[in-house]
């Protein structure tokens, strides 16, 4: 095996760590509530303005940008809640899409508005540069971004199996009625829930600003990718998005290098949907 | 609700009526459609634009005798219509080439605007301007590059800047001269998005160096707002061409400066086929690590006091952006159009589109660098030209080819970080 291809699918595994980071908090919202949120990638894009602001104000670096992104996100989170999907849940599946969707198009143009359109980026030294390994070069961002996505998995994954809040949320996500009738406030699980996705998000967007431009539209970019993961990995399977990530981004990553990164898009979508096809539940899911 | 109450709104809605009627009067108004991203991934681009077409309005709508030679700014408003105003209708094309479609259609059907100006990116006016061409009224076409557009026999559309062809010229001679002062130009590769100009632009420069007998070595093409262009540096990193021309958009472009870091990749030429490279807020996030990249342009500031320096300090103030060349040709072109409508008369599209067909602006008439304006049968722009700039500090791009316009000597190789 070349050399450049060994470099191509360690970029491919940071590429798709970074895939699992922001799908994390997808796989909570869709897999355990079904609700659908489209404001999802808007939620990464706030994420990375939070980090921004807090460099450009405070000269912070991720140190301080990402913890600040993840409560900012998650306060929005559990706003967003209270003031949006409690209501529309209760309405048909079309009310839940458009309604999300309707706030993914408030946020973005709230930023545009106040931030304006111009592309943004964190200074390209802000995590230590690049290093290398045995010649393979390696971006310190990329790799801090990847790190953290397994732990915030392994953070979620023991939350949701390991602890008593944890099994409530599954409860309520399993059976609404029946939880209320256990004691379980099915409103507040799913406000928490909401939380820690949007917290997650948030986290996510912070990291990713450290090697992305910034801009109002990012959301676009980043969202389509966020759905795809999810669905490859399994609604509501935390590991699942973890691997189909990596899947992904390795996947994306050869081909584009391979056969042109015009066709890349369409090698990762072909094997996506011939998987479903043998296995709907994806990955790691239940049926 | 009391009989005061409804004759006190009756009473300010007659005096409402009364005075807007009344301001109809006074100023006339010739209502120009332009089509723009304003969201979406170029909606920086959509943002500056608009900042400069205000600026624009403002130089044509109001009296400006400092800017000399300049069409239609010594006066208030445009003389040939009774110093009627020019008004632009902005619209959204959202980065779509069927919206930017749908936009025209309102524009010309609903607003009535007496001509379309627009649409920044290739795919979006090859859309637009085929409506404008149905109904039968003027488009301008100031900026889009692609060279199809004036190939299509139409008869409504007219276009002031130079294009992929004319550039592609300039970078084969450019990079000639090059050859000849001692670097590595054998090997080219080119790198473009999949859209209407990045295509369309490769395939003219790619036969431009054929033609030259000498073929581009590497052509690598990717989707457009990429997430990730690793694999990309990579192919470029492995197979060595002696010079890349970029062809991407802003969000592209950037993305590519930081992977290009990233994985430690330099090129000995860097050459960018406009863009994003023009966009500031490329400059602003990138520039520092993309030092010593080559640009084309027609836009130079020229001497303190010259009429481009004070538009560019009225864009300044406007936007507060320095004023860089795709804005320029836009500027440029509205003030074309302007002035074609001035000439006519009328807002009548036939007449204006016969005042289109006898411009023949001179060099000092003009804010950008071109030759002149005047348009072959096409509706193409026969004295558009422009020059070779460099981002020599990471912060301003300087002319340095044609030697005629070059402020500073072109500096090898591309520097980057």
């Amino acid at each position: 095996m070349s050399f450049v291809l060994v470099q191509v699918i360690v970029g491919g595994l940071l590429l798709g760590a970074v895939y699992a980071l922001f799908s994390s908090g997808l796989t909570l919202v869709w897999g355990m509530m079904n609700i659908v949120n489209f404001a999802h990638g808007d939620f990464v894009m706030l994420g990375m303005y939070v980090a921004y602001v807090v460099y450009t104000l405070m000269g912070g670096g991720p140190l301080l940008g990402a913890p600040l992104a993840t409560l900012v996100l998650a306060t929005v989170g559990v706003v967003v809640y209270f003031a949006l999907i409690r209501d529309i849940m209760k309405g048909p599946m079309l009310a839940q899409i458009l309604g999300t969707f309707g706030l993914a198009l408030l946020l973005r143009y709230s930023v545009f508005w106040w931030f304006g359109a111009n592309f943004l980026s964190m200074p390209q030294n802000i995590v230590g540069g690049t290093f290398a390994v045995a010649g393979l070069r390696i971006e310190a961002s990329r790799l801090l971004a990847g790190v953290v996505a397994i732990l915030v998995t392994l953070g979620l994954h023991l939350l949701l199996t390991r602890t008593s809040l944890g099994s409530k949320m599954l409860a309520v996500a399993e059976d609404a009625t029946a939880a209320q009738l256990m004691g379980i406030r099915p409103d507040t699980m799913q406000a928490i829930a909401w939380g820690i996705a949007a917290g997650a998000t948030g986290l996510a967007g912070a990291l990713i600003a450290n090697f992305f431009y910034i801009v109002p539209t990012v959301g676009e970019t980043l969202g389509i990718v966020a759905f795809v993961t999810v669905s490859l990995g399994g609604f509501g399977s935390v590991p699942g998005a973890l691997v189909a990530g990596l899947l992904i981004g390795v996947i994306e990553s050869l081909s584009g290098y391979l056969i042109g990164a015009v066709y890349k898009d369409i090698v990762v979508y072909v094997l996506f949907l011939l998987f479903l096809w043998f296995r709907p539940q994806g990955l790691m899911g239940k049926m | 609700m009391t009989l005061k109450h409804v004759t006190g709104l009756l009473c300010a809605a007659a005096m409402s009526i009364a005075l807007a009627a009344g301001a109809r009067a006074e100023d006339k108004v010739v209502k120009i459609g332009v089509i723009l991203p304003m969201s979406g991934g170029t909606a920086s681009i959509g943002a500056h634009a608009k900042a400069a077409l205000e600026v624009a309005m403002d130089i044509i709508n109001n009296a400006h005798p400092e800017l000399g030679n300049l069409p239609l700014a010594k006066k208030a408003g445009l003389a040939g219509l009774g110093g009627a105003k020019i008004e632009a209708v902005f619209a959204d094309n959202q980065g779509n080439p069927a919206t930017g479609q749908n936009q025209a259609l309102r524009l010309i059907t609903e607003d009535k605007v007496a001509a379309v100006f627009g649409a920044y990116q290739s795919g979006i006016t090859l859309t637009s301007s085929a409506i404008a061409e149905k109904y039968g009224i003027p488009y301008l076409n100031s900026e889009s590059v692609a060279a199809n557009l004036t190939e299509r026999g139409f008869k409504w559309f007219f276009r002031t800047t130079p294009i992929a062809t004319d550039f592609a010229k300039a970078y084969v001679d450019f990079l000639a001269d090059m050859k000849a002062s001692g670097a590595k130009t054998d090997a080219i590769a080119l790198v473009h998005d999949n859209t209407e100009y990045g295509t369309s632009v490769a395939n003219t420069i790619s036969a431009a160096f054929k033609e030259k007998g000498q073929p581009v070595a590497l052509d690598v093409a990717y989707p457009v707002n990429a997430t990730d262009v690793q694999g990309q540096v990579l192919q470029l990193k492995d197979k060595k061409p002696d010079v890349i021309i970029m062809i991407s958009y802003t969000s592209d472009a950037i993305l590519f400066a930081k992977t290009m870091q990233s994985l430690d990749y330099k090129p000995a030429i860097l050459l960018a086929d406009d863009a994003g490279y023009s966009d500031p807020s490329f400059i602003k996030a990138v520039g520092k690590i993309s030092q010593g990249a080559f640009n084309r342009s027609s836009w130079s500031v020229g001497p303190a006091g010259s009429p481009s320096a004070i538009i560019a300090d009225m864009y300044k103030k406007k936007s507060g952006e320095e004023m860089d060349d795709t804005v320029g040709r836009q500027m440029q072109g509205f003030f074309v159009l302007a002035d074609a409508i001035d000439r006519a008369g009328s807002t009548d599209p036939a007449k204006i589109q016969a005042a289109l067909k006898a411009t023949d602006l001179k060099p000092e008439q003009l804010m950008m660098g071109y030759k002149g304006v005047k348009f072959d049968d096409k509706g193409q722009n026969i004295l558009a030209s422009g020059l070779i700039i460099q981002l020599q500090d990471g912060e301003n791009y300087t002319a340095v080819w044609p030697k005629a316009n070059a402020e500073k000597a072109p500096v090898l190789p591309y520097k980057g970080w």
